[in-house]
């Protein structure tokens, strides 16, 4: 997959798309409300101390990252102890740099990918691709994706807007070397294809390249989340495995662990635990069978320590298990492309204008309705809507708003502190508009409104009326 | 985020109640500041309307410009000072004071002491109403069903969620009919809704669609910035033969203000 420059900014004109796509809204209609809300609750339901574990897992959370160094060379000394090799990335580009070494000083010719968003945050596919390494998606959806193309549009279910029939014609067009007219109207005919084009690859590859969802300080152990075990072929089967993700993941200790797996699951889609949960502690031993024989794991910053202490410190807590997303009803109706980069939703709001810079994402911070659904949801308790609203200061002390839209709230603000001045604006325009009003309830458009009265109408303000006048003009004059 | 009801102090006499009318219905809806006044009369309160109100200050804040919403926020503290209670027909206007003004002012230990003593004493009317006015007292009468729409500040902000029912429940006659997805947000989101106008009506829309699937005749809720933004979309959708919806705020439901036009109705509409 090639992956395109970010586009923040472009919100708007991706939202539309989105709106317009109307296979895509049935899709997003499908999956959302009866599908991750509806698991979730289902999830909760079962699990009586789910909201006293949301409370433990935000305090393991904040402990690590109170003592984040100690705790992550603690991690880089067990690995190096059970034969692992830790790399340490503060930059995407190193981050490539260090992988691509790894793959070359192999002599790699395909990588096989488990599903891993720090991966399509450091764009690693174009890279190795552009230096002669094939790298091959195993996750299925990540798969589809990279046959068609196309960006994740959700972090734990990157093909969540493409429909069955859209994978079968995408299967079609790309295993040539099948009949053309096999079956493939079934989710598991589409699922026994994948995995019969995966299996010679992911005996094949040189390299296996995974994510890894939380590590382990005390045993310098990573582990690994999937629902269909590719992230363990990936792992286990090629020689060389590399293993890259953030600095956050880390927490002390294995029973640490657990705790944020009860809930990543749960939360994520219902499941009271992933179909395959793969922990793995450095490299082959000498008299074992399986494994590689050589394990690396690649931490990446990527700003994130320049996070630790400010105002975004909290958000090192998210355990991306996209219940935000899932609840959130901007993205229940752009999806996630219209966010323009890796990560979507209300946690990409927050994460992109720190990892991409404020200019180029001041937009995403603003579109959302601060509706608190997102905060409501989140597992580990990270209070996005104030964090949208600091970012969104951000921009405004950065001029963004500017023009019109800057200068029409710069003067309410002066007036809102002016009771008098205020009311005599007020009056006068009530005024004015009276003589649009008459006996009218509202505008179906009206000038200034902004796109409002495209798919709505405005209602007329009472105060404009015949029976004119703001409370406040009716209350002084003794009406009660 | 989520706040648990505070019960007003009870004093013997009756409470001052200061009415933060909200700029929206000083505007949009004098009859909501109305209503608001004779309900909050009734459940034995004296109120008084501070003249020098004019806005919260939200609009500000949620756009990123905080010292406009400290500086409006300074002048709500300093007209709200006096009152045992400050009440406001909107969940969005008191989550603002009770819940982000303590904020606004993190780092200015004066003035973020007197905003937590603000916020502590102000209520959204419902809340106030359900622990003051005789239930028991029905005094308004409305044959019609309706739905009721929680808006977020109210149910997220405020925690305020069985209040409205349990008002709506002694008014003769209503019968109330549950919203479907009532967790969900309608779209508005202040200035979201004119900055993000296709995806705030897009939200707006599956809102609606749930509305009408109620067969409800009216659409009650608190927020009148959720009003106005639904009422706008179900007139829309009305155009294309969807059943109408009157829409008011509960204040004026439970007033018995219901014959006057409701939320977007023009003179002698019914629906």
């Amino acid at each position: 997959m090639s992956q395109k420059p970010p586009a923040c900014n472009d919100f708007q004109l991706g939202a539309k798309k989105a709106l317009d796509n109307k296979r895509l809204q049935a899709q997003l209609a499908r999956t959302i409300k009866e599908g991750f809300q509806y698991k979730r609750r289902k999830g909760m339901s079962r699990l009586p101390e789910y909201d006293a574990l949301r409370d433990r897992a935000r305090d393991i959370k904040n402990h690590t990252l109170d003592h984040l160094d100690a705790y992550l060379e603690r991690f880089e000394d067990e690995v190096v102890k059970a034969g692992g090799h830790v790399h340490w990335a503060e930059t995407p580009q190193d981050a490539r740099d260090i992988i691509l070494d790894i793959c070359i000083a192999a002599d790699a010719k395909t990588v096989t990918k488990g599903k891993s968003m720090i991966s399509e945050e450091i764009a690693l596919n174009d890279h190795l691709a552009a230096n002669g390494i094939q790298p091959i998606e195993t996750d299925l959806g990540e798969y589809i994706i990279q046959l068609r193309d196309e960006p994740p549009s959700h972090i734990i279910a990157p093909a969540f807007h493409i429909s069955k029939e859209q994978v079968a014609d995408t299967f079609r067009e790309h295993h040539t070397h099948l009949k053309a007219d096999r079956d493939l109207r079934e989710p598991t005919d589409l699922l026994i294809e994948a995995r019969g084009e995966l299996r010679q690859k992911f005996l094949n590859a040189d390299v296996g390249i995974t994510g890894a969802n939380i590590l382990i300080a005390e045993t310098g152990t990573a582990l690994i989340v999937t629902n269909e075990g590719n992230g363990d072929l990936t792992q286990s089967l090629p020689p060389i495995h590399i293993a890259v993700t953030s600095i956050e993941k880390v927490v002390p200790t294995l029973e640490d662990a657990t705790t944020l797996l009860r809930l990543l699951a749960r939360t994520a889609t219902g499941q009271e635990m992933t179909v395959y949960t793969t922990f793995f502690t450095g490299a082959k031993r000498g008299d074992e069978l399986d494994g590689p024989r050589e394990f690396h794991i690649v931490l990446l910053d990527n700003k994130r320590s320049a996070m630790l202490g400010g105002p975004f410190h909290d958000v090192l807590r998210c355990i991306r298990c996209g219940a935000c997303m899932n609840h959130c009803p901007v993205y229940a109706c752009t999806s996630g492309h219209a966010y323009g980069w890796v990560y979507p939703g209300p946690i990409g709001s927050v994460l992109n204008p720190q990892l991409l810079g404020i200019a180029q994402a001041h937009v995403l911070p603003n579109a959302s309705t601060l509706c608190g659904r997102c905060e409501e949801v989140c597992p580990v308790h990270i209070p996005l809507p104030d964090l949208l609203r600091t970012w969104r200061a951000r921009a405004f002390n950065a001029g963004k708003p500017g023009g019109l839209q800057r200068l029409g709230l710069k003067m309410w603000a002066w007036l809102a502190r002016r009771p008098l001045s205020y009311r005599l604006m007020v009056r006068f325009k009530m005024s004015l508009l009276r003589l649009l009003v008459g006996k009218r309830g509202r505008f179906t458009w009206f000038i200034g409104a902004g796109g409002w009265t495209k798919s709505r109408d405005l209602p007329a303000p009472q105060a404009a009326t015949k029976h004119g006048g703001t409370f406040m003009d009716r209350y002084q004059r003794g009406e009660r | 985020m989520t706040q648990t009801p505070v019960t007003p102090p009870s004093t013997s006499a009756s409470p001052r109640v200061g009415l933060f009318v909200t700029c929206l219905v000083d505007l949009m809806r004098p009859s909501v500041g109305f209503a608001a006044l004779r309900l909050l009369e009734r459940a034995g309160a004296q109120v008084v309307v501070p003249e020098n109100q004019t806005c919260c200050g939200q609009p500000a804040y949620n756009s990123g410009d905080f010292k406009s919403a400290r500086a409006i926020a300074r002048d709500v503290i300093e007209a709200f000072g006096a009152f045992d209670s400050v009440v406001a027909p909107s969940g969005s206007c008191a989550g603002m004071i009770r819940v982000h003004y303590p904020k606004l002012f993190a780092d200015d230990p004066q003035w973020r002491a007197r905003a937590e003593d603000l916020a502590a004493r102000t209520l959204e009317l419902t809340q106030y109403l359900a622990n003051h006015l005789n239930l028991n007292d029905v005094s308004a009468t409305l044959n019609a069903t309706a739905t009721y729409h929680d808006s977020c500040s109210s149910k997220r902000e405020m925690g305020v969620s069985d209040e409205p029912r349990k008002l709506l429940a002694t008014v003769d006659g209503l019968e109330l009919k549950e919203l479907a997805d009532a967790e969900t947000c309608c779209g508005f989101g202040g200035l979201f809704s004119i900055k993000f106008p296709d995806v705030s009506g897009a939200i707006a829309d599956k809102k609606a669609e749930m509305i009408e699937d109620t067969h409800a005749e009216l659409l009650v809720g608190a927020d009148l910035g959720c009003l106005m933004n639904l009422s706008g979309k179900l007139k829309r959708r009305g155009q294309d033969g969807r059943p109408g919806v009157r829409v008011y705020h509960i204040a004026e439901v439970l007033a018995g203000m219901t014959d006057a036009p409701g939320v977007g109705d023009g003179e002698g509409e019914t629906s």
